[in-house]
C-alpha cells in the first residue's frame, strides 16, 4: 500500500487534476485541427476552446421556467465527478495515493455517476429533445458498460489488480511481450472509448442537426457558466480515455520515482503519446461516416466480442502457461 | 433469564408485533388508535429487533431458548446467532421506517370501506412471522412461521380484494407460496431423515450422502428461489408485490425476500455444508439470468410499483450471484474467497432491503398524493414533493450502484470476488465468472438507464395529468419514514469497512473464517482480499466528490455572472414545448425494447377505436408466461378433466374410493 502521508504523493495528485482541466481543452483543439488539415481547411486556433470556455463563464446563465434544482446541481455533479474519476487515472507517475482510494471499477463508477445526472438534466427540462438524448445516451453507455469492463477485467486478471498502479506496474514489469489477451483488449476499449466520448461514428460533437444528436441534445438548455461547465467536463473525458489507453497499454515513459526529471519525462511522453492519439482519432473521424443509432449496438457488440476474445485467450492461452 | 440480552429484545420484538395485530382489533371502533397505539407497536418492535440484532451480530455468541410450546417431544426453540441477528437487524431497520411511514399512509383507509383491522392485524402478524422465521432453531417451528408469513402476506396482497386483478394476484402468490413452501419442506425431509431429528442441531451433525445433499440443495433452491423471486420462479412477484398497500409492498419487497435468502443462506452454508462447485454454478448462472432479465423487464414497465417489483428480481438476482461465486470457491477448496462472495451477498442483501423500501415508500408517497402509479401521467413531481423527490433520488443513485451511496459497494465486492477467478483450476469455470461480471457490468448500465427513466419521466419534466399537477408533499411522518432509510443507505455507502467488519462474524462462525484483511487497514479503507489487490476509499470518495464540487461552484464561478434569467425552453427554437410533448417512459425505454427485442413478447399493433380514431397499442409480456407457466396451467386443467371421469355425486361411491385408498396404503407401509 502507497504511504498516505507523503505530501509529495498528494501535491502530485493535485497536479495532475490541474493538468487535467487545463489539457483537455487543448486536446480538443488538437483533434479538430488536424481534422480541418485533412479537409483542406485552415481550423481554429489551438487556444479556441479555452477562449470558448472563457466566453461562456461571463455569460449570463439562462434557464427554462419548467428546470428543476436537479437542471441547476447537475453541471457541478457532472464537472466535479468527471474530475474525481480523472485524478484516479495515473497521469505522470504511478504510486498515487488516489489510486488507492478508487480503483479502475470505481473510476467506471465516477464516469457512471456524471452520466446519469447528464442524462437527468437532459429530461429536465421536459423537451423532446433532451429525453431523445438521455434515452440515446443510457442505451449507448448500457451496451459499453460490459465491454469496457471486459478489457479491464483481461488486465486486471493478469495483473491480479484492480489497482491502476499496480495494473501499470504490472505491464512495465511484463516488458514489451505481444500478448494476444492485451491486443484484444485494446482493440474493445478503443471502440468504447469512441462510443463513450460521443465520437463519430457513434456521435457527432459537430452536430446540431436535430435527430442526429445525442450528447448536445441532453445540453441543448443549457447557457452561460452551466454550459461551460458540460463542455470541459466532455473535453476532460476525452483526454481521460485517451490517457487511460495509453498508460495501460503503452505505459513506457510514465514516472515511476518522484524526482523533477522523470516527472518531466513523463509529461513530455504523454503529451506526445496524446498527440498521436489526437491524430488517429482526427483521421479515423474523417475517413468513418456516422452511423444510424441502430448500428451503434452492432459496434458497441464488436467491441465486446472483442474484449470477450481478450478474456479467452487469457485465461486459456496465459494463465496455465 | 436476562432481559437485556439479544435474544430476549429480540423475543420482546415478535410479541410487540403480535400485540400491535391485537391492539388493531380495536381500530374498528376508533380508527385514530392505527396511528397512536398500532403503528407505534410496530416501530417499538423493529426497535427492539434492530437493537437485539445488531447485539447479536456484534456479540458474536449463539443463545437459545426453548418455549414451551410446540410438540410434546420437540418444543419450539428459538436462537439468535449472527445470522439471525443480522436479518433480524435488517427486518428491524426496515419495519421502523414503515412504522414511522405507516400512519400517513393509512389515514385514506380510515373513510373508505377497507378494513383497518385487516390492516393492522395481518401487518403485525406478518412482521412476527418474519422475525420468528429468523428465530427458529427447528425445522418445524420455521415452517410454522414461514406459513405464519406467507398466509399474512397473501391477505395483505388481498387486502383490496375487490379488483379482480389483485385477487388473481393473490392467488397466484398464494399457490405458488405453497409450491415453494412444500420443496422446503421436502428439503428440511432428507436432512432429517439423515439426521435423525427436526432441530437445527441434529439436521447440521448429518452425514449426507453427496447424491442426497445435490437433492436437498435443489429442493431448498427451488424452495427459497420461489419465495424470493429467482427466474423462472419469479411470476407472482410482479403481480403481487404492486397490488398491496405501499408500505406493505415495502416490507415484502424489502424484507421477506431477504427472509428466504435467509432460508437459503441457513440451509445451505449452515445446515447442509460440504459444498460443491456445482450448486454455486447453478446459483451463479440463474442469478445472473434474473439479474438481467429482471432489469429489463423493469424498463419496459409504466406502472411504478411494477418496475419496482421487477427490480427486485435484478436484485436478487445480484445477491445469488454472490451466493454463488462463495459456493464455487468453497466447492473448489479457496475458502477465503468463498467468505468474500458470501460478505458480498450479505451485503447487497441489506442494501437492497434499504433501498427497494425506500423506493416502494416513495412511489407509496406519490400514490397517496397524487392517486397514480402510471407513469406516463407523472411529471414534475419534484417542485410539488421536493423531500419526497430528493428521498426517492437517494434510492434512484442507490439502487443504479453509483459511488458513494451503498449500491455501488456491495456490487464492487461482488465484482472483487469474481475477479479473484485466476485461483481456479478449472479453464471453464475461470471464463464463466468474468462472463457473470460482465453480466453484472450491464444489469448496473441498464439499472441507471432504467432509475433516469423512472427518475426523469416522474419527478422532472412537467405535469403529465390533473391530479399529478394537484399532488401536494405527504406528511411529517411519511417523509421521516424515508428519510430514515435514505440516511442508511448513506451510512452504509460510506463507512463500508464497519459494515464488513460487522458482517465479518457470520463467515467466522459458519465456514471458520473471515475477512481478516478487509478492515486491517482502519475504518477508512475497504481492503477485501489484500491491500495490493484492491482497495476502496468510501470516506475520501465523498470527500473528494465534495471538494470537487465545491470547487466547481466557488472557484469557477468567481468571475461568472451570478444570475440566473428565466425564459420558455430553447428546444431548438420550436414552439415552447408542453407537458404532451415530452418523452414518456414508453418512448424512454423504445432503443432498448427494438435491440433486446427477442427477449419479450412484444403485441404492437394499430387498430380503429369505436370514435373512428386510430389508436396504437403496445403489450410487453413476460416470455416466462407462455415458455413455462402456460403448458403447466394446460396439462393440469387436462389432468383436472380426466379426474373428472371420478366425480359421480354419489356419497357410497367416494366412500368405496376412500375404503380403496386405505387398503392399498396399508398394503404399502406393512
Amino acid at each position: 500500500m502507497v504511504d498516505f502521508l507523503n505530501p509529495t504523493g498528494w501535491a502530485l495528485a493535485l497536479l495532475q487534476m490541474l493538468l487535467f482541466s487545463a489539457g483537455a481543452p487543448l486536446l480538443i483543439a488538437w483533434v479538430k485541427r488536424i481534422k480541418s488539415r485533412l479537409q483542406n481547411r485552415r481550423g481554429p486556433s489551438l487556444l479556441q476552446p479555452y477562449q470558448d470556455l472563457r466566453k461562456l463563464f461571463g455569460k449570463e446563465a439562462v434557464m427554462a421556467h419548467t428546470a428543476s434544482p436537479v437542471f441547476r446541481a447537475a453541471p457541478y455533479i457532472v464537472f466535479g465527478a468527471t474530475l474525481v474519476a480523472a485524478s484516479v487515472i495515473p497521469l505522470l507517475a504511478i504510486e498515487l495515493p488516489t489510486t488507492a482510494i478508487a480503483d479502475v471499477i470505481v473510476l467506471v463508477g465516477f464516469l457512471a455517476l456524471a452520466r446519469f445526472f447528464l442524462a437527468l438534466a437532459g429530461m429536465d427540462v421536459g423537451t423532446s429533445f433532451g429525453g431523445m438524448g438521455a434515452s440515446r445516451e443510457m442505451l449507448i453507455s448500457a451496451l459499453a458498460e460490459p465491454a469496457m469492463l471486459m478489457a479491464i477485467f483481461t488486465l486486471t486478471m493478469s495483473a491480479h489488480s484492480t489497482n491502476l498502479s499496480s495494473v501499470i506496474e504490472h505491464v512495465l514489469d511484463a516488458g514489451l511481450l505481444l500478448r494476444p489477451s492485451f491486443l484484444f483488449a485494446l482493440l474493445g476499449l478503443l471502440l468504447v472509448a469512441v462510443a463513450e466520448t460521443g465520437r463519430i461514428p457513434v456521435d457527432n460533437p459537430a452536430t446540431h442537426l436535430e435527430l442526429t444528436m445525442v450528447h448536445e441534445a441532453m445540453i441543448l438548455e443549457y447557457s452561460g457558466r452551466h454550459l461551460a461547465l458540460m463542455e470541459w467536463a466532455a473535453q476532460i473525458k476525452l483526454m481521460l480515455y485517451g490517457v487511460l489507453l495509453s498508460n495501460i497499454f503503452l505505459p513506457w515513459g510514465i514516472a515511476s520515482r518522484l524526482d523533477a526529471g522523470s516527472l518531466l519525462l513523463g509529461l513530455v511522453v504523454i503529451v506526445a503519446k496524446l498527440a498521436v492519439l489526437g491524430v488517429i482519432l482526427a483521421v479515423s473521424e474523417t475517413v468513418v461516416a456516422k452511423m444510424r443509432l441502430f448500428r451503434v449496438p452492432a459496434f458497441l457488440n464488436l467491441a465486446f466480442m472483442l474484449s470477450l476474445l481478450g478474456m479467452l485467450s487469457h485465461v486459456i492461452l496465459e494463465v496455465g502457461a | 433469564m436476562n432481559l437485556a440480552s439479544p435474544l430476549s429484545l429480540a423475543g420482546l420484538a415478535a410479541a410487540m408485533a403480535l400485540l400491535s395485530a391485537l391492539a388493531s382489533l380495536l381500530t374498528q371502533q376508533t380508527p385514530s388508535l392505527m396511528r397512536r397505539l398500532v403503528m407505534p407497536a410496530l416501530g417499538a418492535s423493529g426497535a427492539l429487533a434492530l437493537v437485539g440484532g445488531v447485539l447479536a451480530l456484534l456479540g458474536g455468541q449463539a443463545e437459545t431458548l426453548s418455549l414451551p410450546m410446540g410438540l410434546p417431544w420437540l418444543h419450539w426453540e428459538l436462537r439468535l446467532d449472527v445470522l439471525s441477528g443480522f436479518f433480524m437487524a435488517l427486518i428491524g431497520a426496515v419495519v421502523i421506517g414503515v412504522a414511522i411511514y405507516g400512519p400517513g399512509y393509512a389515514r385514506e383507509f380510515e373513510h373508505g370501506n377497507d378494513s383497518l383491522p385487516a390492516l393492522g392485524g395481518f401487518t403485525g402478524i406478518f412482521v412476527a412471522g418474519m422475525q420468528l422465521v429468523v428465530l427458529a432453531n427447528d425445522a418445524f417451528m420455521f415452517m410454522v412461521a414461514w406459513e405464519v408469513m406467507s398466509l399474512s402476506s397473501y391477505l395483505l396482497v388481498a387486502f383490496q380484494h375487490e379488483h379482480a386483478p389483485n385477487r388473481r394476484a393473490a392467488f397466484l402468490y398464494l399457490l405458488m407460496a405453497h409450491v415453494g413452501g412444500l420443496s422446503i419442506l421436502l428439503g428440511y425431509g432428507v436432512l432429517a431423515g439423515f439426521g435423525d431429528g427436526f432441530s437445527f442441531e441434529a439436521m447440521r451433525a448429518a452425514q449426507l450422502s453427496p447424491g442426497w445433499a445435490s437433492v436437498a440443495f435443489l429442493l431448498a433452491f427451488v424452495g427459497f428461489g420461489m419465495k424470493a423471486g429467482l427466474i423462472p420462479l419469479h411470476v407472482w412477484l410482479p403481480e403481487a408485490h404492486p397490488v398491496a398497500p405501499s408500505h406493505i409492498s415495502a416490507l415484502m419487497s424489502g424484507v421477506m425476500l431477504k427472509v428466504a435468502v435467509y432460508g437459503f443462506v441457513r440451509f445451505t452454508f449452515d445446515l447442509l455444508g460440504d459444498f460443491q462447485w456445482q450448486w454455486g454454478v447453478l446459483a451463479l448462472v440463474i442469478g445472473a439470468v434474473s439479474a438481467l432479465m429482471g432489469v429489463l423487464y423493469a424498463l419496459m414497465q409504466h406502472d411504478l410499483k411494477r418496475l419496482l417489483a421487477y427490480h427486485s428480481v435484478e436484485n436478487i438476482g445480484i445477491i445469488y450471484i454472490g451466493l454463488g461465486l462463495s459456493l464455487i470457491f468453497l466447492g473448489t477448496g479457496h475458502a477465503l474467497l468463498g467468505v468474500l462472495g458470501l460478505v458480498a451477498a450479505l451485503y447487497h442483501t441489506i442494501n437492497h432491503a434499504l433501498f427497494k423500501g425506500l423506493l416502494f415508500l416513495g412511489a407509496g408517497a406519490i400514490l397517496h398524493s397524487a392517486h397514480e402509479r402510471d407513469m406516463e401521467r407523472m411529471g414534475g413531481l419534484l417542485r410539488r414533493m421536493p423531500w419526497t423527490g430528493l428521498f426517492f433520488l437517494v434510492g434512484c443513485i442507490s439502487i443504479s450502484a453509483l459511488p458513494p451511496f451503498n449500491g455501488f459497494v456491495s456490487e464492487w465486492l461482488t465484482f472483487q470476488a469474481a475477479l479473484q477467478a485466476w485461483a481456479l483450476q478449472s479453464g471453464v469455470l475461470r471464463t464463466l465468472l468474468p462472463l457473470a461480471a460482465a453480466m453484472l457490468a450491464l444489469t448496473g448500465a441498464l439499472a441507471a438507464a432504467c432509475f433516469v427513466k423512472v427518475y426523469g419521466v416522474a419527478f422532472l419534466g412537467q405535469a403529465r395529468s390533473r391530479p399529478v399537477r394537484r399532488a401536494r408533499e405527504v406528511t411529517l411522518g411519511m417523509r421521516i419514514g424515508q428519510g430514515w432509510l435514505a440516511a442508511l443507505c448513506l451510512a452504509l455507502g460510506v463507512l463500508p469497512t464497519v459494515v464488513v467488519g460487522a458482517l465479518n462474524g457470520i463467515p467466522q462462525q459458519l465456514l471458520g473464517q473471515g475477512l481478516t484483511q478487509s478492515t486491517a487497514h482502519g475504518w477508512l479503507w475497504l481492503t477485501p482480499v489484500s491491500a495490493d489487490t484492491a482497495s476502496y476509499s468510501a470516506p475520501f470518495v465523498l470527500i473528494g466528490l465534495m471538494l470537487a464540487w465545491w470547487l466547481a461552484s466557488t472557484v469557477l464561478r468567481r468571475g461568472a455572472v451570478r444570475k440566473v434569467r428565466r425564459c420558455d425552453a430553447w428546444d431548438c427554437g420550436f414552439a415552447p414545448p408542453n407537458a404532451r410533448m415530452q418523452y414518456t417512459a414508453t418512448a424512454f425505454a423504445q432503443p432498448i425494447r427494438r435491440v433486446f427485442g427477442g427477449l419479450f413478447e412484444i403485441e404492437e399493433g394499430v387498430s380503429q377505436g369505436e370514435d373512428g380514431r386510430e389508436r396504437h397499442s403496445l403489450h410487453v409480456n413476460d416470455r416466462i408466461w407462455g415458455w413455462i407457466y402456460l403448458p403447466i396451467v394446460r396439462a393440469t386443467n387436462a389432468a383436472a378433466r380426466r379426474v373428472t371421469l371420478i366425480q359421480s355425486g354419489n356419497v357410497r361411491i367416494y366412500l368405496g374410493w376412500s375404503l380403496g385408498t386405505l387398503v392399498v396404503l396399508l398394503w404399502l407401509i406393512s
